[in-house]
């Protein structure tokens, strides 16, 4: 983790996060979340940007061998990144639909899969794109204004 | 209504968090799939569930729930009190079902969390 003086103007973040491991899932956007109520953001700003890098987190560690989670903090702006090595995404427009999921059944038992993330990311954000390379992987970038 | 209230109405034992008893809670979300939990932004809701995993206390985190409770006598392992213990978020656990627990509160008055509109204009 990688972390510079957040009395600096922008302040970046930067997480790996290990496919596979839902134990530690949650650790990094939690980190993100506690960084920007200390920088003082509003709850409301604070929550969305905690729900979009969640759902990322998670969507690394459900479906990613191994990513980074990412987040430039700068007063009128926050910025995630979340980027991995995974099988990437054949048809993201299918991806984006509620409800559509490729997440296996014991991702489901865990609560998750539900085919509502990438959605809610969108939700959650005021600019968001997603790139993906089917057996590359996965970058998403999404910008909450602090606003 | 309270959290004080709250375990009287449930007949709820409590896991963690006895300080934050006296916190007042006006909407519940219910379920067991927490990537729809997480489309409800309502701060300070009571999250009712019958799913027991650590990722059900990161989900409380994130949405900022003021309590979590635990259906049909469910109970929290260690490692989610741990979490819980640290973020402040208290857990219990009541012995009725989802359909009693929501029929009580709504009865109560506690009200639903409207869902935010779908966003289509952004890509």
């Amino acid at each position: 983790m990688k972390e510079n003086n957040p009395s600096a103007k922008n302040v970046t973040l930067e997480y790996p996060v290990k496919g596979m491991d839902f134990l530690a899932a949650g650790e990094a956007s939690s980190n993100i979340k506690h960084t920007l109520q200390l920088i003082g953001f509003s709850p409301e700003i604070i929550r969305r940007a905690a729900i979009a890098a969640y759902e990322a987190e998670m969507n690394i560690v459900i479906h990613a061998n191994e990513g980074v989670l990412r987040t430039v903090i700068k007063p009128d702006k926050i910025e995630l990144v979340a980027e991995d090595t995974g099988p990437g995404i054949p048809d993201i427009d299918l991806a984006m639909k509620e409800g559509y999921s490729t997440a296996p059944d014991h991702i489901r038992e865990m609560g998750f899969g539900a085919g509502m993330g990438l959605p809610n990311i969108k939700n959650c954000a005021d600019e968001f794109i997603i790139d993906s390379t089917p057996g590359k992987g996965t970058k998403l970038r999404v910008v909450i204004y602090n606003q | 209504m309270s959290l004080n209230e709250l375990i009287t109405l449930l007949e709820a034992e409590i896991h963690c968090g006895q300080d934050k008893m006296d916190s007042e809670i006006s909407h519940v979300c219910a379920g067991d799939l927490m990537s729809d939990i997480l489309m409800f932004s309502q701060p300070h809701a009571l999250l009712l569930t019958g799913l027991v995993n650590i990722q059900v206390v990161r989900t409380a985190e994130m949405l900022d729930i003021a309590a979590v409770v635990f259906i049909r006598g469910k109970k929290p392992s260690e490692e989610m009190l741990e979490l819980a213990r640290r973020k402040g978020i208290p857990l219990l656990t009541t012995n009725k079902t989802m359909y009693l627990s929501c029929g009580l509160l709504y009865e109560a008055g506690l009200k639903d969390i409207p869902l935010p509109a779908v966003k289509t204009e952004l890509k």
